[in-house]
């Protein structure tokens, strides 16, 4: 009986007639279609548009790179838009990074009530980001917010957090360090995954607590620590709502992200194929980040039974 | 380097261990209640800290209007002033029940076309094999990768053509294709554990494959499909941009429209009592249904996050 069950699903397994096919499509098909209408269709379209100077209203006309050309070579805004967000991004990963690994080692501690204390630990990322703009908005408000009020009590001089081109975006990166509790999720779940009797060896061999770290804990984590930066970076250069809520790019366009910018540009301006432009622009950055990254990762990501 | 000598140390580590534990593992008792100390403390402290500006969002909305503009600023109300609360859901012309029951309209609405489309999309390209299979589930997973931006002015134009500008369509008609590329990632890694014999079994007493995904995939994949179905809720009921994009009139807001432009109500002095007492409403399900569902949520986040 065992052999006829072992050899009945070999054939079907094997069959590639077109019958297979048709319903392996069939099944797959909503994500397919999807992909087709909502995703590669549209990337056609914004590409060609790119080329165009479309405005929504007037038929599009070709103009060549004149778009790319323009972005680069005229457009201050574009720039400074660049500047804003890549310095943000630095920034963000830095400190997110640094904030979220340490919290995660805090939180892997084997100690009684740890699942008690994790849910306040990741409780922000269920926060929309509307309504933490408007509540952080108000805690950084100069006259009447609770963060100057409590540095004025401490005999501190009051911040003028979001009013400031110098402290604005040190503002935003802390609010969205403190969302990034999916970032510790992750991190939380990377340190779980490191087997017990690495360290445990480390531990007979004579390790400290700081060795132990350096050469057990890091090396094992990094591919988990590869995959946050890479998120982190990608959202960096999707940022929109608390810029739009809380700043309105401002002062001074100090916190006008590459996001924004586009918006503005595409639907404040109608200016859809130099937006479109800037989307693909946007595209390239990413990408081209992304393989930076992981060119760079041989270097420090360690992956489980690579030799060395 | 390290980690090969402790490696290596590791394969002598059985027999060593018990022999060990009781005199490496012991620095000393009193050592131990220091340390647990420290890491109790460090967790206390950093609750405290992330949810202060949870705790100054529910104190602030209770607060009376006078008291948020006084000097000191107090942390905790003087005096509780529920009536922030019906008095802001009633504010002149807004309309938060309406703004609230759009929200969920438009949940209910992508939730069963997420849960479906995603799992027989994953049950697909777990379980069947057919030309092009690889292919299309790397362009899936590619597009997590693509910006928004790439094509969303194609899309827009898109949905103004048809006019389904200013209705729900575009918010949620894609949303019945597949259902989203991380959703259908975290289905398909689930389905991926389900043993093979189970479906084996199934062709033998003659089930096809529509009744294997109903019959064993679901239930048995219904952990996974639970993440799915609350980091959906989550995600739209937190979605600013889409709505932002798509729909116009005040009668068509959702809440986290709503949210945002009951701000420009107030253009001169906020009323930061009612803010609150908004953003505090609008949390407030979310936090419940992270308290009451935690270990979903938090699984959602470590399969889409880790193996990605």
């Amino acid at each position: 009986m065992a052999v006829t069950v072992a050899h009945i699903p070999e054939k079907i397994r094997r069959q590639t007639s077109w019958t297979a096919t048709l319903r392996g499509y069939l099944f797959i098909l909503p994500v397919v279609l999807g992909l087709i209408i909502w995703t590669f269709g549209p990337m056609v379209a914004s590409a060609y548009y790119s080329f165009t100077d479309y405005k929504i209203i007037f038929p599009a006309g070709f103009v060549g790179a004149k778009n790319y050309i323009n972005l680069f070579t005229r457009d201050k805004q574009f720039i400074n838009s660049l500047s804003v967000t890549i310095r943000y991004a630095i920034m963000f990963v830095a400190l997110g990074q640094v904030t979220c690994l340490a919290l995660a080692v805090l939180l892997t501690q084997k100690v009684r009530g740890m699942d008690f204390f994790r849910t306040f630990f990741y409780l922000p990322i269920i926060v929309p980001y509307v309504a933490s703009s408007v509540l952080w908005k108000y805690l950084y408000n100069k006259e009447f917010g609770p963060i100057d009020g409590f540095l004025e009590l401490l005999g501190l001089p009051a911040v003028n957090w979001l009013g400031s081109q110098d402290t604005v975006l040190l503002a935003l990166v802390l609010m969205s360090v403190w969302s990034s509790a999916t970032t510790t999720i992750i991190y939380v779940a990377g340190l779980q995954h490191i087997p017990e009797e690495l360290l445990d060896a480390a531990k007979i061999d004579g390790g400290n607590g700081v060795q132990r770290f350096i050469y057990v804990t890091m090396p094992m984590l990094s591919p988990t620590i590869f995959f946050n930066v890479v998120t982190a970076v990608i959202g960096a250069f999707q940022f929109f709502t608390p810029a739009f809520i809380m700043t309105e790019g401002g002062p001074a366009k100090a916190t006008y992200f590459y996001n924004y910018n586009l918006y503005e540009k595409a639907f404040k301006w109608l200016e859809m194929g130099y937006a479109s432009a800037m989307a693909w622009v946007l595209f390239a950055i990413i990408l081209f980040l992304t393989f930076l990254i992981f060119r760079s990762s041989p270097l420090w990501v360690y992956y489980d039974g690579e030799v060395r | 380097m390290g980690l090969l000598r402790w490696r290596s140390a590791l394969k002598i580590r059985s027999s060593v261990r018990s022999a060990v534990s009781g005199a490496y593992q012991r620095p000393g008792l009193r050592m131990e209640m220091v340390r647990k100390a420290a890491i109790y403390g460090l967790l206390i402290l950093g609750v405290g800290v992330f949810m202060l500006p949870l705790i100054v969002m529910v104190s602030t909305s209770l607060k009376s209007f006078t008291e948020i503009n006084s000097y000191p600023p107090s942390f905790l109300p003087k005096k509780l002033i529920f009536t922030n609360y019906a008095e802001a859901l009633v504010y002149r012309d807004t309309m938060f029940p309406r703004w609230t029951f759009n929200t969920i309209f438009i949940i209910g609405a992508i939730l069963p076309g997420v849960v479906i489309s995603s799992s027989l999309c994953a049950y697909g390209f777990a379980r069947m094999t057919f030309p092009g299979r690889d292919l299309w589930f790397m362009l899936v997973l590619g597009s997590i990768m693509l910006p928004p931006q790439v094509t969303l002015i194609p899309l827009y134009i898109l949905f103004y053509k048809i006019g389904w500008l200013n209705t729900f369509a575009p918010l949620i008609i894609p949303a019945w294709f597949g259902g989203g590329a991380i959703n259908i990632f975290l289905l398909r890694q689930f389905y991926m554990q389900i043993p093979r014999e189970l479906d084996e079994a199934a062709i033998i007493d003659g089930a096809g494959f529509m009744t294997i995904w109903w019959r064993i995939y679901v239930p048995l994949g219904r952990p996974a499909l639970i993440s799915v179905a609350l980091l959906t809720i989550l995600g739209n009921w937190n979605d600013f941009f889409g709505p932002l994009m798509y729909l116009n009139t005040p009668d068509n807001y959702t809440l986290a429209l709503g949210l945002n432009a009951f701000r420009n109500y107030f253009p001169l002095l906020p009323r930061t009592d009612y803010l609150m007492a908004i953003a505090t409403l609008m949390v407030l399900p979310m936090i419940l249904m992270f308290l009451l569902a935690q270990r979903y949520i938090v699984q959602g986040f470590v399969t889409s996050g880790l193996k990605g």
